[in-house]
């Protein structure tokens, strides 16, 4: 797929997003919004995923830590053909297979069940760990939302994937700078994250995390004998102008006014 | 007659027979591996024992990675830190999506002695037995632990056994069934059933020697599984006996007296006690002056047998 086309793509997704949220009437709509770039550059440029072999054993392994941001991952499954696309509409409702937080016993594609903030980082070390012992060549993508980095197991996690040099391993932070109670720096501050990854022994990068190339760059080249850590710099709520940088959009349901202009600038004037 | 040992060390070395036999087990230790004995597998399989430190909640997140990737992972750490510090843990990353994961958890129960009340975890079946889909082993013997880790292999799904440190003889038989969530009735006896799981199934014996010799009939029924639980037998016992006695090295609440108890309730009117740790923590002291002081001896045993039936 071209620039163009992963842009068109991109406003598609995030189309999506929001016909889930309104429907369902509830889930987090900012952080699904800052993350679809970084799903996209995984689902469509990086990853070796077959949706036709939802748990082909060598596939690489992805996992959305930050589980509130599911509706992103589950409009891009179903866009590579991993379920169908009228699944999305029944996401939340009971015997939809799309649960508020992603289940992989339920959902085609999903490697790992999250939602608790903070445990997917460590499944993912395990998963790492575990390709090495089997001398597999899959490699294993974490997302972390910037809230979930003040969990301490995120920093366990850390200190266990720099021991185990786990070159196959890499975490991408959506770093939109904002969690439910304000920005990161009044809740608790996060101080120098790339420092601190480093310091725990990571290859760091940063990079816009609305920018599908420079992301699928940055998170397919790793370093020999260490993980990666990559920060995405990104916009909550990006491409619906009044969600963009409001906290107040992390998990608020939207009403008939504020879903027809989230629609018509999703699907209005293209900017491709 | 096989030799007394400590059931941490029958464990660690059931893991390395089975690690023998299937190369898909690996080990997760957090630092206390020549405690939980995890060692003996280490030595042995280096390439397949993974040290997480002092980072319980890792460690079980990485165990559910290693289940998901198609291998069988046993977790050791000391009961309290596994079931306790990473519970949710165990709740949302293994419990939840039905991860193939193992707990060998040790130093369990006040049985853990000098440590004290800090280290002594009186509430780890209460724990794990809320969690849908968990298997419970508590095994008694050093033969036991060893079939409850072969069994917990042989199942898919999370499965705790409870390992206790203290060295203890071996009460069972080689050829004495282990069957996942089927009670083992060691004994017959009309007058009081003593359901005893874990360390406490020799004191229940002792005290049915005791009894005998005092003319009362006591069965004897060896729960090694806490979950699933073997309803089936205790409703047997509650038609047979006049009274029933749960002992368990745990907390009466949510452990063994309290299945029981939830058996029991509305199906049976059975005269019924629960010898355990009485909704108090522990402290340190001797495995034995601490069994004494919490009224866990064979005597407690055969006096609350003897209350109830009088």
């Amino acid at each position: 797929m071209d620039t163009n086309g992963l842009l068109e793509k991109a406003r598609a997704m995030r189309a999506d997003i929001i016909e889930m949220l309104y429907r369902c009437q509830s889930g987090h709509p900012g952080g699904s919004l800052s993350c679809v770039e970084i799903l996209m550059a995984l689902y469509y440029k990086v990853a070796n995923v077959d949706p036709a072999q939802p748990d082909w054993d060598q596939r690489d392994r992805i996992v959305l830590s930050k589980g509130h941001g599911c509706p992103a991952l589950y409009a891009i499954l179903a866009d590579r053909g991993f379920f169908p696309r009228e699944d999305l509409w029944r996401l939340r409702q009971i015997d939809s297979h799309l649960q508020g937080h992603p289940d992989m016993r339920k959902t085609p594609g999903i490697d790992c069940s999250t939602g608790s903030l903070g445990q997917g980082v460590s499944v993912a070390v395990g998963m790492a760990l575990a390709a090495k012992y089997k001398k597999a060549h899959y490699r294993v993508y974490a997302i972390l939302g910037d809230g979930e980095i003040q969990e301490g197991m995120v920093w366990e996690a850390a200190m266990s994937a720099a021991h185990y040099k786990l070159d196959n391993l890499v975490f991408i932070l959506d770093h939109n700078g904002l969690q439910i109670d304000g920005t990161n720096d009044q809740v608790m501050s996060l101080g120098d994250i790339v420092a601190k990854f480093r310091a725990f022994g990571f290859a760091c990068r940063e990079v816009d995390g609305h920018d599908i190339e420079e992301l699928a760059n940055a998170i397919s080249s790793p370093e020999v004998g260490r993980p990666l850590f990559v920060l995405a710099e990104t916009v909550k709520g990006k491409g619906v102008s009044f969600m963009e940088h409001n906290a107040g959009w992390h998990g608020k349901p939207m009403n008939a006014q504020e879903y027809a202009a989230a629609m018509a600038e999703l699907k209005g004037t293209h900017h491709g | 007659m096989a030799e007394s040992k400590s059931l941490r060390v029958a464990y660690g070395e059931a893991l390395a027979e089975l690690g023998a036999h299937d190369d898909k087990v690996v080990v997760l230790d957090a630092d206390l591996s020549h405690a939980t004995m995890t060692s003996i597998f280490a030595a042995k399989y280096p390439e397949r024992f993974f040290n997480f430190g002092l980072a319980e909640a890792n460690m079980m997140g990485a165990a559910a990675g290693f289940a998901h990737s198609g291998l069988i992972p046993f977790v050791s750490t000391f009961a309290l830190f596994g079931t306790g510090r990473a519970y949710e843990q165990i709740r949302n990353s293994i419990a939840y999506p039905k991860a193939n994961v193992k707990f060998g958890l040790s130093h369990s129960g006040l049985s853990v002695g000098e440590d004290g009340g800090s280290h002594q975890s009186i509430e780890d079946i209460a724990l794990m037995r809320v969690l849908p889909g968990m298997t419970i082993f508590v095994p008694c013997d050093p033969l036991e632990t060893k079939k409850a880790v072969f069994a917990a292999a042989a199942i898919d799904g999370p499965v705790y056994i409870r390992v206790a440190r203290p060295v203890v003889e071996v009460i069972t038989s080689e050829d004495a069934p282990f069957i996942p969530g089927v009670a083992n009735v060691l004994r017959g006896g009309a007058d009081v059933c003593i359901i005893a799981t874990g360390l406490m199934v020799k004191d229940a014996l002792v005290a049915a020697d005791a009894l005998a010799a005092k003319g009362v009939g006591a069965s004897v029924v060896n729960m090694h599984t806490i979950k699933p639980f073997d309803a089936d037998c205790v409703l047997r016992m509650a038609r047979t006996c006049k009274a029933i006695v749960t002992v368990e090295e745990h907390s009466v609440i949510g452990g063994l007296g309290s299945a029981v108890a939830e058996v029991l309730a509305g199906q049976s009117g059975v005269k019924f006690a629960r010898i355990g740790i009485q909704d108090t923590f522990g402290r340190s002291g001797k495995p034995a002056d601490l069994f004494k002081a919490y009224g866990l001896t064979a005597e407690d045993i055969e006096r609350q047998c003897l209350a109830l039936l009088s």
